[in-house]
């Protein structure tokens, strides 16, 4: 009997969900054992045209991190999609947009002309810019064609599970695939982490919620065994699904958010900052003042990693 | 040729005990204010989460206005403090997001203030319809 | 003229594909290698807080996130005018060494290693990682997977994650380590040193010992010459976390080093249609187009470059290497580019021997690992050696610390010149006649493959197509409103 097939593919991604699979070490022999990779760019040769001649529904588990925000990547978003039986979106880039989401701050052409124009490094008065086309003297390049908005993969086809991180951590990696090849998998839809907080995993010492000031992680140097919130180190823990293993806390650094919304939660960055503002103390004008003087970036920090899967998804320009 | 008057839509959470009371004595006081408000009433404007006033912009609100006990009369001691503290943040974040800060209101008004209710009222819906109206992707056209 | 297309490359990090044009006799008139992806980090940190950078930079790239990480470091150190306490300079370069080394053996074994291991033209379905650990066997393939895993653990200790690590802060580091720590950190250092060292045996017996592949080295098809650059120490020696900007020519004689806050004095940039990458240049030198010659700016960066920008390896065991790596290829500097795989395993064994070092330095341990800023933050330059090239960050801030302006000229973009022109050679050597298979096509890849492209980290950088502003007055010269639509091909204008 032949083996299940499995896809890995990256849109707008760093690599290090990639990387993460490889990081199940030892561990990846086994997973070539009982599927067959059928295509990852980063490690094996397949190109498009060989997912292109796939039947539909050929591939069993099709791993897709990255967020899209071009036309290339809505391209093999749908047909990845079409190809596959169970479609993930893995890693916070393809649940929630992830860093590349800050993006949304901007637009195309606010990018463009950052890049090809204003920075420091480019040619003075440069007037050349990408093309979609671009007619040389033996033919025709194209290249393709980049949204204004950065899209989760949710967003841009159907998705049967969403596994959070950045990247996801091997011990959540090596449970989906073994609930893949067991049939275990829960109903479509799924997250595949904690149900609870960081908050709840974190093994920190919590006293009681209520800080008097904020202060950025330069500022301090934090005890290592006291909640980072009650210090005032602005932490996401209460507002971010737990499942993470509490790496950058045991780093001595205040989590950012990376797993996403907690269960049944459609606006993390809402919730974080409701929190956030429901602790600091005081209850004069000066107190809040206070309070929005210290907390210098709101948008950028409650909305780090779920910009595209926030409610207002983007910055009105 | 004169355009259309935009006349935009205001969603206003107001509390029970307080700013709903006041509301309800400027129409049994006659007094006049715009129709563009929609009002929702919460037991008190500590109930109020970000999500309800991001929701409301996003599903076509071009304005939100929280009305709820001056600060030392909430009925439930504190709400509005924490009100206060959260609509703050938010305005603030929103700003980033492109919103103007008069979008969002957040105003003390008392059971008494049938009068101030309706001019607050009217002064928002000025105040929105100038800005015009929030659009639903905002600057965001291609995809 | 006919049209053949790589869509997309493989074996490498990032997207890309390469256009071959063949004339009427079927040879390689032209090969382009295009980079279609782009996300605009230089643009969104606009308005992030400068200390925040160090956790969003490494999101650039998931296979050398550490080195975003600490130029971004750097780079915050220099905004805040700060010193980072000894020990926390150890500790960052520590760190880095167990990053250098990851990266080095997951491009190996993983990315390069299948077109030796198995061959050019095998058979793709076994041509890759899983191939190459069926061919040399569990043992060996444990061992490589052991080593990597040892410097990935080695960056999460103190780090936190190896990917995307946290503990970078201006002013020094989040935390120090422990005793046990240290003592764990030399354990697998001395076992990366003979990994290293046994990784160069492999090399020598797979790559070297093998005619056809050492013809393919050292034969024109895959040579180039070129500027090259890298980071020296105050003996020109390598150094992958500090140091000054060296700059060789073709002879390999010194043209040009440089403090990290005077690099817009020699790098630009310049702009094709048909990528989202830039070129960057030497500047003093000029942009002449995709040719080589002294009075073309091209440079390279990365192992080999960096190999022959400096004058030696600052470690024993290396510094055999690298002489014996010149005296094989016929002296300074390599123009091989497929030497790029051997200089990638002698800087291999030089951070291990590096990481040993620091591991066993008595500040290693030191508590004392933050100096807190207290300046008024401004600007700010950060340089290390990625593993794939030189990596400047560059910021400036308000005086609250709020990022203004972000410049990032990222390594493997400074080999985007190099690397078109290195698949446009191949190309032309290895297709003739219209004859094109799936094999020769996967030699065309090689000539990229070498460099261990990172196409993520040189598309930072987001542009986008030609924008039309409209913008609509009223009778009395009024505006009214204005529109940006963006025009798909439009010419500069």
């Amino acid at each position: 009997m032949s083996k299940p097939k499995l896809a890995l593919y990256w849109a707008a991604s760093c690599g290090g969900c990639d990387v993460a699979v490889l990081d199940t070490n030892e561990k990846i022999l086994d997973i070539a054992g009982i599927v067959d990779i059928v295509f990852w760019p980063v490690a094996m040769d397949f190109k498009y045209h060989h997912v292109e001649a796939m039947a539909d529904g050929s591939i069993d588990l099709c791993l897709f991190n990255g967020a899209v925000r071009n036309s290339e990547q809505k391209k093999i978003a749908n047909l990845l999609r079409a190809k596959s039986k169970t479609l993930v979106a893995f890693g916070s880039c393809a649940c929630f947009g992830g860093i590349p989401a800050l993006s949304n701050f901007t637009n195309r052409a606010g990018t463009f002309e950052r890049a090809y124009v204003e920075a420091p490094s480019n040619e003075k008065d440069n007037k050349t810019f990408p093309q979609a086309i671009t007619k040389v003297s033996e033919g025709e390049l194209e290249l393709p064609e980049f949204f204004d908005t950065v899209l989760t993969l949710g967003q841009v086809v159907k998705v049967d599970y969403l596994v959070p991180g950045c990247p996801p951590p091997v011990d959540l990696i090596l449970k989906l695939v073994d609930a893949f090849a067991t049939s275990q998998l829960p109903p479509p839809g799924a997250t595949l982490a904690s149900e609870k907080t960081l908050c709840d995993e974190c093994e920190r010492v919590k006293e009681g919620k209520s800080i008097s000031r904020i202060y950025r992680p330069h500022e301090i140097i934090p005890d290592t065994k006291r909640c980072l919130l009650e210090q005032g180190l602005i932490c996401f823990g209460p507002a971010t699904r737990g499942g993470c293993g509490q790496r950058c806390i045991q780093a001595n650094m205040p989590c950012r958010g990376c797993f996403g919304p907690s269960a049944g939660v459609i606006d993390q960055g809402a919730k974080l900052l409701s929190a956030i503002a429901s602790i600091y103390q005081g209850d004069s004008e000066e107190d809040i003042t206070r309070m929005l003087d210290e907390i210098k970036d709101p948008a950028g920090t409650f909305y780090r990693f779920g910009l595209a899967s926030s409610i207002l998804k983007r910055k009105r320009l | 040729m004169s355009p259309e008057k935009f006349e935009p839509l205001i969603i206003g959470f107001l509390c029970n005990w307080c700013s709903y009371a006041g509301a309800d004595l400027a129409g049994t006081s006659r007094l006049q204010y715009p129709s563009n408000i929609r009002v929702i009433r919460v037991m008190c404007t500590g109930r109020i989460d970000p999500t309800f006033v991001m929701a409301a912009l996003a599903r076509g609100a071009d304005g939100v206005l929280i009305a709820g006990c001056h600060p030392g009369e909430c009925h439930y001691i504190g709400g509005n403090y924490k009100a206060a503290h959260r609509m703050a943040l938010l305005k603030k974040t929103l700003a980033q997001l492109g919103i103007e800060q008069e979008r969002v209101r957040l105003e003390w008004v008392s059971a008494s203030e049938g009068s101030r209710f309706a001019s607050i009222v009217t002064e928002m819906t000025e105040q929105v319809r100038k800005l015009g109206p929030l659009g639903r992707n905002g600057g965001g056209e291609h995809v | 003229m006919k049209k053949v297309t790589i869509d997309p490359i493989t074996r490498l990090e990032g997207h890309g594909k390469i256009e071959i044009f063949l004339n009427d006799q079927g040879n390689v008139e032209s090969a382009y290698l295009q980079v279609p992806e782009l996300r605009g980090f230089e643009k969104f940190c606009e308005g992030r807080l400068v200390e925040e950078m160090p956790r969003i930079t490494p999101r650039i790239c998931g296979v050398c996130p550490g080195a975003h990480h600490m130029a971004s470091t750097k780079a915050t150190d220099a905004v805040y005018h700060v010193d980072p306490p000894p020990a926390a300079k150890k500790l960052r370069e520590l760190f880095y060494c167990a990053h250098m080394i990851h990266s080095h053996i997951a491009h190996f074994y993983a990315l390069a290693a299948p077109d030796f291991i198995l061959g050019p033209a095998s058979d793709p379905a076994q041509r890759n990682i899983l191939g190459v650990v069926a061919k040399v066997g569990l043992q060996v393939g444990g061992e490589v997977i052991k080593h990597r895993a040892y410097a990935q653990d080695i960056q999460a200790t103190i780090g936190g994650k190896a990917t995307h690590p946290v503990c970078g802060l201006p002013g020094g580091m989040s935390k120090p380590i422990t005793e046990e720590e240290r003592k764990d950190f030399e354990a697998k250092a001395k076992s990366l040193v003979e990994f290293a060292k046994f990784s160069i045996q492999l090399f020598n017996d797979a790559v070297l010992s093998n005619k056809d592949y050492l013809n393919l080295i050292t034969g024109p098809i895959y040579t180039m010459k070129s500027y090259y650059m890298g980071l020296v120490d105050s003996d020109n020696k390598v150094n992958f976390y500090d140091g000054d900007v060296r700059v060789v020519d073709q002879e390999g004689k010194e043209v040009a080093k440089f403090k990290p806050a005077d690099y817009l004095d020699h790098i630009a940039e310049h702009t094709e249609p048909w990528s989202y990458l830039k070129f960057p240049y030497l500047k003093k030198v000029g942009w002449k187009g995709l040719v080589e010659g002294k009075d073309s700016g091209i440079y390279r960066v990365a192992p080999l470059a960096r190999l022959n920008a400096a004058d030696g390896m600052a470690t024993p065991l290396a510094q055999a290497e690298y002489e014996r790596m010149f005296s094989t290829l016929g002296g300074k500097p390599v123009h091989a580019t497929l030497a790029f795989h051997w200089a990638r395993l002698v800087e291999t064994l030089y951070a291990a021997e590096r990481l040993l070092q620091l591991s066993q330095d008595k500040e290693i341990i030191s508590p004392d690992v933050r100096t807190i800023p207290t300046a008024t933050p401004t600007e700010g330059v950060g340089i290390v050696e990625a593993p794939r090239g030189t990596l400047i960050h560059h910021y400036k801030t308000d005086a609250n610390g709020i990022i203004e302006k972000v410049n990032l000229i990222v390594a493997t973009g400074q080999n985007n010149p190099a690397m078109n022109m290195s698949v446009k050679k191949a190309a032309q050597g290895v297709i003739k006649n219209g004859e094109v298979s799936e094999g020769l096509l996967n030699m065309v890849e090689m000539a990229f493959r070498a460099y261990d492209p990172c196409l993520a980290c040189a598309t930072h950088s987001l542009p986008g197509q030609m924008p039309l502003e409209v913008v609509i007055y009223d009778s009395r010269g009024k505006r009214v409103t204005s529109r940006v639509q963006n025009l798909p091909g439009c010419p500069a204008t």
